[in-house]
């Protein structure tokens, strides 16, 4: 009898907890493997499902250009000779010129034959939709990325990703991980959220503030909240600036489908001794981030119709997953623009091409 | 055979409810007409009731229940008063304290004024029940233990949210009520602080914890394996040969060479869960005003390991010169 109701309660206990595993989010079935990455036992690690990175893998593929860089004619006349108003690609072969214009509105709008969703077809060089004159912003915008941030992010010339209008588009007009303002102010005498609270979608979920991306990706916040001497020496950081910097590292975390661990010594987060060398990209990737919003991305915010607003009338903004998809390298580290060499750096006419129209 | 109640006993004492002496004159009267439940008799006295709750008592619930309303009606308007949401979100739901800015100033209501007044009416009940406590160990005659047990907690709670925030001069360094918001708190608390694993007394606080739980263990242990010898009666039977507690001690004295008393076990047992929270709060005091690194804080006292260099140097960006910032 009493081994009965024993053994009854076990089994109980047992299947409500396989249940909870099953269902509810971050549970993961094994196997899960972890790879060492600093001195044993200390911690730093990378722990990862090799199903979801499968899975990642294929979501990750780099399309195949529609026809070899070395098949480029180019002895055709200059696209800017040919055609009326082309500002940024100008200098190009028209053979390399229409390659790439098919190839990035493959990435862009999902169709390579879609002119139509920038160009009067009646007239090509008609520059009065939004989206010729953002997508004339946006090639500069790559071309200032693969050569401005070449050195200290993306790499484009190590062997390494670079970026293309596909790192971020992945075939769809609006990036799928863009961000806006999200300010929920207090009203009333009540129930204030005062930024957190809610589940947080940068912070995995959790109840740490839910908008990092204002105060670090756009404004340049202190993102640093430690001491460096053991006694108080005047640092007035305070736990809400804390979460808020907790909340920024969930985001990249998440976004480059990482641990903590992949940039930091957790014994000491602020250290920089005894950490991965990445984590001086990283830190590289979050002014980037923060040049990107500020000098490309929220300047075009007159340029766009309300549907493509925030909720604010923001534009849309970019933070570590518009490129990463959770991948520590988009891509995971393929080169994306060895075969469109006019992406990796601004035409002729590199100043005006250098700011934003 | 009648025996003691618990899970492990089919047989229940049952009779009439036990009234208990006269309440002294002057107190307010016990509450609620006795009754046997069979299923509370499983787990502990069948009989439920009367309560005595006098003063202390009813003003402590009366301001317990005005702190909880207030916390959750600003959790419940917090998702525009959507009961569905109300349920879903609760474990994300919180009461802020205020802002920083406000410093030790009295804020508007909905930027951390009603954190205050939280605040205040929970303290105020704490500090009633464990008034209560106190006299109502007096009244039976008993030693004050549990309420100086309670004390520690107490001291704990007062640290997060009162005696610390006042030190730092700052409500803004206050835990948050909530579920989640708390331990978001505590983890932001731990990364501010550099690493609270380093600071001793939260160690010792550990050291308490986990004590409490062995001490706990062997002793729920020891005495339900002497049940059959009537090990739960414990006095009558400590000075006595071959008795359940002479079993117990022996069994403890040949297993690791030493044996706790029939008395000795229960301030081993208090004096651990006590210091559990009287080191715990002394750690969390003196984080901000008198230690601000406790990692750095551990190399300056060498206790932090040092480990072999294994990664490629790398330079804080910021740190070079002409870098961006």
């Amino acid at each position: 009898m009493k081994l009965g109701i024993g053994i009854s309660a076990a089994i109980a206990v047992v299947a409500i907890l396989t249940i909870a595993m099953l269902t509810m989010a971050g549970w993961d079935r094994p196997p899960i493997e972890a790879v060492q990455s600093g001195f044993r036992g200390v911690g730093l690690e990378q722990v990862f499902n090799p199903r979801d990175v499968r899975d990642q893998l294929d979501a990750n593929e780099v399309p195949e250009p529609f026809w070899p860089l070395e098949d480029v004619d180019m002895t055709t006349p200059k696209a800017g000779e040919i055609y009326e108003n082309v500002e940024v690609l100008g200098h190009l072969p028209d053979d390399q010129f229409n390659r790439l214009m098919s190839a990035l509105t493959e990435w862009v709008v999902g169709d390579a034959a879609a002119c139509d969703y920038c160009h009067d077809t009646a007239n090509f060089a008609d520059g009065s939709m939004y989206t010729y004159q953002v997508s004339r912003n946006m090639l500069k915008m790559t071309q200032y990325l693969n050569s401005e941030w070449a050195e200290n992010h993306v790499y484009p010339t190590e062997g390494a990703s670079g970026v293309t209008c596909y790192t971020c588009h992945r075939g769809q007009p609006v990036p799928p991980a863009i961000w806006f303002e999200d300010t929920r102010p207090a009203t009333g005498i009540v129930g204030n959220f005062t930024g957190q609270n809610t589940p947080s979608e940068p912070a995995a979920l959790s109840s740490l503030p839910f908008d990092p991306y204002t105060p670090f990706l756009e404004k340049d916040q202190d993102i640093r909240v430690h001491t460096l001497t053991a006694l108080p020496s005047g640092n007035e950081s305070t736990i809400q600036q804390t979460e808020y910097t907790y909340s920024l590292m969930m985001h990249m975390s998440t976004s480059l489908g990482v641990n903590c661990t992949y940039c930091h010594n957790s014994r000491a987060f602020y250290k920089w001794e005894q950490v991965p060398p990445q984590r001086a990209s990283a830190w590289y990737g979050i002014r980037m981030v923060r040049d990107l919003n500020n000098d490309w991305l929220v300047p075009l915010q007159p340029l766009y119709p309300d549907n493509r607003l925030g909720p604010n009338g923001d534009a849309p903004k970019a933070n570590c997953t518009t490129c990463h998809y959770n991948v520590y390298k988009p891509f995971f580290g393929e080169n994306v623009t060895g075969p469109y060499p006019s992406l990796m750096q601004p035409g002729p006419t590199r100043e005006a091409n250098l700011r934003v129209e | 055979m009648a025996d003691f109640q618990s899970i492990y006993t089919q047989v229940q004492v049952s009779g009439p409810p036990e009234a208990g002496v006269p309440v002294p004159p002057g107190g307010l009267p016990r509450e609620g007409k006795p009754f046997l439940t069979y299923w509370l008799g499983k787990i502990g006295n069948a009989q439920i009731g009367p309560i005595y709750l006098g003063y202390t008592g009813v003003f402590s619930i009366v301001f317990g229940i005005i702190a909880i309303e207030i916390i959750g009606l600003n959790m419940w308007a917090s998702v525009g008063w959507d009961p569905i949401q109300f349920v879903r979100q609760l474990p994300w739901l919180a009461l802020e304290p205020p802002a920083p800015e406000y410093g030790l100033s009295i804020p508007p209501m909905n930027e951390g004024g009603w954190w205050l007044l939280a605040g205040f009416f929970l303290t105020a009940s704490i500090l009633l029940w464990w008034v209560r406590t106190y006299r109502r160990a007096l009244e039976l005659g008993m030693g004050t233990h549990v309420a100086w047990a309670f004390l520690s907690a107490i001291w704990l709670y007062l640290v997060l949210g009162f005696i610390r925030p006042l030190a730092m001069g700052s409500w803004g360094e206050a835990v948050p009520f909530g579920i989640l918001p708390h331990l978001d708190w505590t983890a932001a608390f731990s990364i501010r602080y550099g690493n609270l694993f380093y600071n001793p007394f939260h160690a010792l606080s550990i050291v308490f914890l986990y004590g409490s739980t062995l001490l706990f263990a062997m002793h729920g242990a020891t005495i339900l394996s002497v049940y059959r010898y009537g090990g739960e009666r414990e006095i009558e039977q400590s000075t006595d040969r071959g008795t359940a507690a002479e079993r117990a001690a022996l069994f403890w004295r040949w297993t690791m060479g030493f044996n706790a008393t029939m008395e000795s076990i229960h301030r081993w047992a208090w004096w651990f869960a006590v210091l559990t929270t009287l080191t715990g709060g002394i750690g969390i005091l003196l984080s901000g005003t008198v230690v601000d690194n406790w990692y750095l804080w551990a190399v300056k006292h060498d206790f932090a390991p040092v480990y072999p260099d294994v990664l490629p140097a790398v330079q804080d960006p910021s740190a070079v010169s002409g870098a961006m910032q």
